[in-house]
């Protein structure tokens, strides 16, 4: 669409609101005792409740409810004391009953906000309401025949929908706010976030209007957009899309889209003429879902510390950069590592850069989050004890570290086993300059001749030598002496 | 003697003093199954094989004295077609589930078999409880053992008949607007929709899951007391089954009623009623009367509506509960040349013109910019009546009404038109708008020697009340022994 102009575009602001659906981290589905393990065999994790038997009946995992108002506190939303489920009527072979449950009129969270940052401002997102539902089964459309199969151990798995208000601005705005609902859902343990396997999916409510204007725009929804880049990128194409048509004189038609990331555009799905009615009403299987205070208040008492406060705090506490802050409480595992090193002792800027460099480079590498890491903090806090005794030098501990990182080995071990102990006597070192004043006649004129810089030519053969073992500040003075 | 005519109190006598074996009962009945069975047709799969492994089972557990004496072991029971048994054909009598073998256990009857019983068979219905002659079975229409050419009432049609015509001892039925009184009352045998909430609707394969109830449709009060004790009580499977402790109903048997106030709704008593049943229902609440009891005319205004609503919000929620058989997974798939049509094919072939009315019905009902004036509306109307309850109960006991406006009737009399078919229960159905038990028993006969159903209504989870004065009654009168001549 490269005939849009981008005056064009500047000419008008996009409103934007997502409805967020996250798979909820429970053992079990959420009307049945099946587990909700991602991965098996089709159909090896279902029963007459969440397969639709005829007489079955669904009835409520408290632990789902209990995630939905720990999502919905942390959210600053209003937790109904009164709320029902509600059945959404339509045929499809994924959808084992021909009704998901889910909640319409009486959702169990409402009126809440969140905060992003965008540029250096605060921005704040509203939530209109977050509701549990069941997740449908799964259709896989596979080999040549004329047919479809479908794997029903999705069927039943809990999901939490969180609509947002029509407060983002732009595809950036609403990349930075699935970011958000992802930082915190992971904190709360509530969703592992993962958009790949589908735990956490997005739809898009996407309108434009002229910027002067106060009234909305038609609307249209987009579907499908299963990780952070296809929000931007199919917002960024829907928005281009429709200042296209109105630049046009035409009309944007009310529609649902869908995201077709291989071409890279957003393609019409069914136009609001033909979309379902529902016929959404109370699912009388269920009783009402009552919650008292005492509850909800022993469930604020117990949310963690949020990725926001924990910045700050770290900040404050352990005089980190903002920036360095930022990162190491990006997820709360990772928060918790560094925090349990500065309990241990650990010098907190130390174990923030040894973090932020070597930690994140090997955990990189192996493309591994810190929750598969066996490397544990009292092992890094012991290393910086044998850099404090002078056992080590900090260069060898970037080795002694990789080991550690890699064997799960100690600090202490690897260097007795490898030989890493830092070469502390000065007759040993004495030993190795006077080779390498010998090796090297020429420079050791050129330094006697006034060209200091060579200092660091010498220090680095003397460490090539002792195969990087000796104590730099003793080569350090001895080579002084030693050359003058 | 005739074993299978026995009760299951009688029978119980008999098997512990050890003068009958449980085989001895369970081959009377399948020779009194053999005998009527081919005019009564109460029957959709008879389980002659299960049934001599259970009393053989349960021969074995009283032998070894693995199993500790209660009121139900070795007593063959028929079980409707709408309640799961695992292992076993669970048909609703309908087509599309003609071939659906339940993968589990209902809980009403997990615990019938923790008890010992032995299971006939599953009885004809109403395809998916949705009638009240039993004339909508997708397989066959059951006679009314007394006059084979009249309906036994419905849809528990096919438990009412085998208990009447002596097939089993006793039976459970479903209730969702008078499934269960209605034809006991037209069988000449006992009927008791518990409170909803009080039996677990787990395993009962749901026509309207906000009025379905299972109960014991029974020779006697005393046997639907003791089925009572059994099936009642919180499930955790079932979170609309009440968690509440269950009283021993026996201990109701045989207390007097004196000075118990009955109401009688003078909403029940109206023009175009049966005149042999209002005769038989007034005398019968004469009878009550002389035994101590203390009658009060109360009113239910807005019984009027009953029908109707019943009507919108149970057609509702089936169109939803419906949904389900699809072809997908189990029961009837006819193939079509893609999905839409596949589903199209199954659902116009496996169900019959009642269902697919009730399913248009409560689609329509529940269709955006209808749902408020029909399904909000209907809602509305039911906590009206459901007070009209509330403030009838504030004054008396037990309310008592006929249980249907007229005896059985011929087939296919109303078969053709379905208002005049909802008619039927329009004595019945307020009770589960309501959620409050009822009872039928046997209160008279016409003259064509049809039998008439006494209904008493009581207070939510006051099934002790209704038991009460329903025993005392039957003590008192002769009803109950009478039947059919097969």
């Amino acid at each position: 669409m490269k005939d849009v102009d981008i005056i064009n575009v500047l000419k008008y602001e996009a409103v934007i609101g997502l409805e967020v659906h996250a798979q909820m981290l429970t053992d079990t589905k959420i009307f049945c005792s099946c587990s909700t393990k991602f991965g098996s065999e089709p159909d090896t994790q279902t029963c007459p409740v969440c397969i639709g038997m005829p007489g079955a009946l669904p009835v409520l995992n408290k632990k789902a409810l209990e995630f939905i108002i720990k999502t919905g506190l942390t959210m600053n939303c209003k937790i109904s004391p009164y709320s029902r489920f509600a059945r959404k009527n339509y045929f499809y072979p994924d959808l084992p009953k021909g009704y998901q449950i889910t909640q319409y009129e009486l959702p169990i969270c409402e009126h809440g906000y969140v905060e992003i940052a965008v540029d250096g401002e605060i921005k704040r997102i509203g939530i209109i309401r977050i509701h549990m539902e069941e997740d449908a089964g799964k259709t896989i459309h596979e080999g040549e025949g004329n047919y479809s199969l479908v794997d029903l151990n999705r069927a039943g798995v809990p999901l939490m929908e969180i609509v947002s208000e029509p407060d983002i601005r732009s595809p950036r705005e609403a990349m930075e706010y699935m970011k958000k609902l992802r930082t915190i859902l992971r904190y709360l343990g509530v969703c592992d976030g993962n958009m790949e396997q589908g735990s956490l999916r997005c739809d898009a409510n996407v309108s434009v209007r002229p910027a002067e204007q106060k009234e909305f725009g038609v609307k249209t929804e987009i579907k499908n957009l299963n990780s952070f880049k296809f929000v931007e990128k199919a917002l960024e194409y829907e928005i281009k899309r429709q200042v296209k048509i109105l630049e046009e004189g035409g009309k944007i038609k009310q529609e649902t889209r869908l995201w077709n990331s291989e071409r890279g555009i957003t393609e019409s799905m069914r136009t609001k003429e033909e979309a379902h009615d529902y016929r959404y009403f109370p699912e009388p299987d269920l009783v009402p879902i009552i919650v008292d205070q005492k509850w909800i208040d022993e469930i604020q008492a117990s949310l963690p510390e949020l990725p926001d406060i924990k910045r700050k705090r770290f900040v404050s506490e352990y005089g980190l950069a903002e920036y360095d802050a930022d990162l190491l409480t990006s997820e709360r595992p990772l928060a918790d590592w560094y925090e349990e090193a500065v309990r241990l002792g650990g010098q907190p800027k130390a174990v923030s850069n040894w973090i932020m460099v070597e930690l994140m480079r090997l955990l990189n590498e192996e493309n591994k989050s810190i929750e598969g890491c066996t490397l544990k903090p009292k092992q890094l806090v012991d290393m910086f004890k044998l850099i404090e005794k002078g056992t080590i030098s900090g260069k060898i501990a970037k080795t002694v570290f990789e080991e550690m990182y890699k064997t799960g080995k100690d600090a202490e071990d690897i260097v007795r086993d490898k030989g890493l102990e830092q070469i502390s006597d000065e007759a040993a070192i004495d030993k190795a300059i006077d080779d390498v004043i010998a090796m090297h006649p020429k420079e050791v004129e050129r330094f006697r001749a006034g060209e200091e810089k060579l200092i660091g030519f010498f220090v680095g053969q003397v460490m090539k030598l002792t195969k990087g073992k000796a104590n730099p500040k003793m080569v350090n003075e001895l080579l002084k002496k030693k050359l003058s | 003697m005739k074993l299978y005519s026995l009760t299951i109190s009688e029978a119980r006598n008999l098997l512990d003093r050890k003068e009958i074996s449980v085989k001895d009962l369970v081959r009377s009945l399948y020779e009194r199954v053999d005998a009527v069975e081919e005019r009564v047709k109460a029957f959709v799969t008879i389980t002659r094989d299960e049934a001599f492994k259970m009393a053989e089972e349960v021969e074995k557990e009283i032998t070894e004295k693995t199993k500790v004496t209660g009121p139900l072991i070795g007593i063959p029971l028929a079980i409707k077609d709408n309640i799961c048994t695992k292992g076993i054909l669970t048909t609703c009598s309908s087509k599309i589930l003609s071939n659906f073998i339940s993968p589990y256990e209902s809980t009403a009857t997990s615990r019938l078999i923790e008890q010992g019983y032995v299971l006939i068979g599953k009885t004809n219905m109403d395809e998916f409880a949705m009638g009240s002659s039993t004339e909508n079975s997708g397989f066959q229409v059951t006679r009314n053992p007394w006059n084979l050419e009249r309906i036994p009432g419905g849809s528990s049609g096919g438990s009412a008949s085998a208990v009447a015509s002596d097939e089993c001892i006793a039976a459970l039925g479903s209730d969702t607007g008078g499934s269960i009184r209605q034809p006991a009352a037209l069988c000449g045998v006992v009927g008791l929709k518990p409170t909803y909430g009080r039996v677990s609707r787990y395993g009962l394969v749901a026509f309207a899951s906000s009025l379905d109830q299972i109960g014991p449709i029974t020779k006697n009060v005393r046997d639907a007391v003791i089925l009572m004790n059994i099936i009642s009580g919180h499930d955790p499977l079932d979170s609309t089954s009440a968690p509440l402790p269950v009283p021993d109903f026996t201990a109701v048997l045989g207390q007097e009623i004196k000075g118990i106030k009955i109401g009688v709704p003078k909403e029940y008593f109206i023009e175009g009623m049966d005149r042999e049943v209002e005769v038989s229902v007034k005398e019968a609440i004469k009878n009550l009367e002389s035994l101590g009891a203390i009658s009060v005319e109360v009113s239910l205004p807005h019984t009027g509506y009953a029908v109707a609503t019943y009507y919108v919000l149970a057609t509702s929620e089936a169109s939803s509960n419906l949904a389900r058989y699809d072809g997908m997974r189990y029961g009837l798939r006819v193939e079509g040349k893609d999905l839409v049509d596949t589903y199209m094919n199954t659902r116009a072939n496996g169900f019959g013109a009642e269902v697919k009315r009730r399913i248009m019905l409560g689609t329509y009902a529940l269709s955006s910019g209808y749902y408020e004036a029909y399904y909000r509306k209907a809602q509305q109307v039911r906590t009206l009546i459901k007070k009209d309850f509330e403030k009838a109960f504030q004054v008396v006991d037990v309310i008592v009404t006929p249980t249907s406006p007229t005896a059985a009737f011929k087939l296919g009399e109303k078969i053709a038109d379905p208002l005049q078919m909802y008619l039927s229960d329009i004595f019945t159905i307020s009770v589960n708008l309501a959620g409050v038990p009822g009872i039928s028993i046997p209160c008279g006969f016409t003259s064509n020697n049809l039998p008439i159903g006494l209904q008493l209504i009581g207070r939510h989870f006051d099934e002790e009340s209704i038991l009460k004065v329903a025993y005392a009654y039957e003590q008192a009168t002769e009803w109950h022994k009478r039947r059919p001549n097969l």
